[in-house]
């Protein structure tokens, strides 16, 4: 079966010829994964998200959506295919939240009382009344209701494929396992297919299906979180993955009497 | 003197709103899509706010008479390249230079406020899959639309303000109140303009914070509030210039109260026979000529002298009579006419206190060449550069100790006091006689003769019912008339509008 998103032999150097951010990185992430890229800051993981929604593009390799080439399709519309989230959300402050919602619909032309349907429809999965928050602004939100209201956004054109970049990190920790949790169950209800960046370990084993650990632009190791944890690659890849196992401990042992 | 100045005031507001709101909205449809493209390509983006910057240290003043000349030329070279040429006078100049200076406010803030939207919202705009265009239109104009508008509000201020200064360059505005007042001191007409000009600009000012509070707040009620203010505004204030079908008759006056008087005279005798006339005041004297040929103006009074050194640039001094006959001659080649001299000469002259001409002995030009660098000579702002002054420096072999500049006004008074000791007078002022100025005498007919002559514009030169509405004017004012007339203007005691000295020149 070919894979909804395929990267092969991706490289970007950023001009100034530094180390590239991202050297002949591959991977294949099956339809319905949820696929988890893990790594330290400026390992190169958010630049790979790029590269698959042509917000950037590789100085070398490729990447295959679909089995087709990301080059040849427009990017525009590539982009309203995806849904993509990110820490900073980006909501429009002079649109109100259903306009927020709204807009991928909108740019592809529904007609607008389809686009209202909708709006209400998600606002409702992600569990903000509409009634109350349709005519609001993002201004007048609270952090885990914009990326609420941002997932939303996300969701809006009924992607195939979603892209998140440590979508939960600026939450609060309950606000953020409540939503990981929820959006972990979207992911299967929707059969969608997922690739979430983080850099909380604990986060990756708790959502992912298939884990990558990127160091210095490089893939690591690809497996799922049993594989990771049973057969570690290298000392960096043991040290990340044993990172939640031994707070705990640590944790066990500042509590006990 | 406020109902008279009540009278002008819908076709001066009229004219100060369509130049500066035309202004204004060039302006801001030049810049707009200037910061854009120079938020998107980068290296734009200094000589762009450099130029625009350039241009606001540029007096308005200076701006405005900078595009009189450019025009002209441009004129000329489009009628001989083109076959056709246009008015370099008025509107045009006065439009491009106000257009120029209205466009640094909004580029400079247009270009700030699209920097600096959150990288974060750009991302998205991108992410959700906009087009370039897209995220231009829906998300960063929007968002930079209360900055871009505090900048329209500031460009709106400097440009209705600037706007009055576009009255010596032929558009009338608010400005004709602070010139025509400034000439012929009369501080009513200055405070008047002054008032109206800053008023308009408040009342702008306003209505574009609240389309600024509108676009901030996101209120619609707002923006059509001010939308239908501008509009209410605007509109009342231009309808004035849309009222009559005919197209009136543009009597023009120099800067000086004479002209004044005379162009009060000449818009008597028209109205009454049933003319429409508008004013066009306080022009510069070639101005005031090229004007008259382009058909930007259609009646007014000039001085043979005049004409002769800097139209037709003779030299020579045939005399009196044969200096008119040429300049008749002269004009209709070039499609003016002219109906004929009122009968009084506004001549140059120099003229010193009395008390001193007589301790020195001073009778004649050529009696004051010896005395000329030990003395301080004042004149008007044209004097020192006309040729009747080289023609005067050259046949008397006049060089004195200091030159000073004054307006006209100044001049007598600086006589009188002392602070220079001879000044170049007119010889129609009625200061002359209150100051008891002794006129020197110039037997080398070194300048010419100063006839005021009526001049009619090409488009009206055989306009029989116009021609016989001014002709009863020719010879009806002799000098010591013209005299008494502007002393009524000038002097301070008892002093008189130029519509009264012109009622009172009426009945003698």
């Amino acid at each position: 079966m070919t894979p909804m998103i395929a990267l092969e032999g991706v490289s970007l150097a950023y001009p100034g010829g530094q180390a590239a951010a991202v050297r002949e990185v591959s991977l294949d992430v099956a339809e319905g994964t949820f696929f988890v890229l893990i790594g330290e800051s400026g390992c190169g993981k958010t630049t790979t998200l790029h590269l698959i929604n042509r917000l950037l593009e590789p100085s070398a390799g490729q990447v295959l959506i679909d089995g087709e080439d990301a080059r040849k399709l427009d990017p525009v519309a590539l982009r309203r295919g995806m849904g993509f989230i990110f820490q900073a959300i980006g909501l429009f402050p002079h649109l109100t939240v259903a306009e927020n919602v709204g807009i991928t619909p909108k740019l592809l032309g529904w007609p607008a009382p389809e686009i209202a349907a909708r709006t209400d429809e998600l606002l409702e999965l992600v569990r903000l009344n509409p009634a109350e928050f349709r005519d609001r602004l993002p201004a007048r939100l609270s952090g885990g209701q914009r990326q609420r209201v941002g997932l939303a956004r996300a969701l809006a054109a009924r992607p195939k494929i979603m892209l998140m970049d440590e979508p939960f990190g600026a939450l609060d920790p309950l606000t953020r396992d409540e939503l990981s949790a929820e959006y972990r169950a979207l992911h299967d209800r929707l059969g969608l297919t997922t690739v979430l960046v983080t850099h909380d370990m604990t986060e990756a084993l708790l959502l992912a299906d298939t884990i990558a650990v990127m160091r210095d632009g490089r893939i690591v190791q690809v497996g799922s979180p049993k594989e990771l944890l049973s057969a570690p690659a290298d000392d960096f890849v043991r040290s990340l993955i044993e990172t939640p196992r031994r707070r705990a401990a640590e944790l066990a042992k500042a509590v006990a009497p | 003197m406020i109902r008279v100045a009540w009278a002008r005031l819908p076709e001066y507001l009229g004219q100060h709103v369509l130049i500066s709101v035309s202004a204004i909205a060039i302006g801001f449809l030049i810049s707009l899509p200037l910061a854009v493209a120079v938020s998107r390509i980068g290296w734009l983006r200094g000589p762009a706010l450099a130029a625009a910057s350039v241009v606001q240290t540029i007096p308005g003043l200076a701006l405005l008479a900078l595009f009189y000349p450019l025009l002209l030329a441009l004129s000329v070279f489009t009628r001989h390249a083109f076959g056709f040429g246009f008015r370099a006078l008025g509107f045009l100049p006065a439009l491009l230079a106000l257009t120029l200076y209205s466009m640094l406010p909004v580029l400079r803030n247009t270009v700030a406020a699209l920097a600096g939207i959150d990288a974060a919202v750009l991302t998205a705009a991108r992410g959700v899959g906009m087009t370039p265009r897209q995220s231009l239109w829906l998300v960063e104009l929007p968002l930079a639309a209360p900055v871009i508008m505090a900048g329209l509000r500031t460009a709106a201020v400097w440009v209705i303000g600037t706007a009055t200064l576009s009255t010596p360059v032929g558009q009338t505005s608010l400005g004709n109140y602070i010139f025509t007042g400034l000439q012929t001191e009369n501080w009513v007409f200055v405070l008047f303009g002054c008032v109206a000009a800053a008023l308009l600009a408040l009342v702008i000012d306003r209505l574009l914070a609240l389309a600024e509070d509108g676009f901030a707040l996101r209120s619609r009620g707002r923006l059509l509030a001010a939308v239908a203010g501008l509009i209410i505004v605007v509109g009342a204030s231009l309808a004035p210039l849309f009222g009559g079908e005919e197209r009136p008759i543009v009597i023009g006056t120099k800067s000086f109260e004479e002209q004044y008087i005379l162009g009060a005279v000449i818009g008597d005798k028209l109205d009454k026979a049933g003319f429409k006339t508008v004013r066009r005041d306080g022009l510069g004297s070639t101005v005031i000529f090229h004007a008259l040929e382009a058909g930007d103006v259609d009646v007014y009074v000039d001085y043979s002298g005049t004409l002769w050194t800097t139209q037709m640039h003779r030299a020579d001094m045939p005399g009196r009579k044969a200096v008119l006959g040429q300049l008749s001659a002269w004009l209709k080649t070039r499609g003016d006419r002219s109906v004929g001299t009122l009968g009084f000469e506004n001549a140059y002259a120099f003229a010193m206190r009395r008390d001193k001409a007589k301790a020195m002995g001073i009778e004649t030009l050529a009696d004051l060449a010896a005395y000329a660098p030990r003395l301080k000579i004042g004149g008007d702002f044209e004097i020192f550069s006309r040729p009747e002054w080289a023609a005067v420096v050259k046949t008397y072999g006049l060089h004195f100790a200091a030159q000073r500049q004054y307006q006209a006004n100044f001049m007598y008074s600086a006589v009188a006091d002392g602070d220079v000791d001879v000044i170049s007078a007119f010889s129609s002022d009625g200061r002359i006689a209150q100051y008891d100025l002794k006129l020197i005498g110039d037997p080398k007919q070194a300048l010419p003769p100063y006839d005021a002559v009526l001049l009619v514009s090409p488009r009206h030169a055989g306009d029989a019912k116009l021609l016989a509405a001014l002709k009863p004017l020719i010879g009806s004012i002799d000098l010591g008339t013209m005299q008494r007339a502007n002393l009524m203007v000038d002097r301070s005691d008892d002093k008189k509008t130029p519509e009264q000295a012109a009622a009172w020149l009426a009945r003698h």
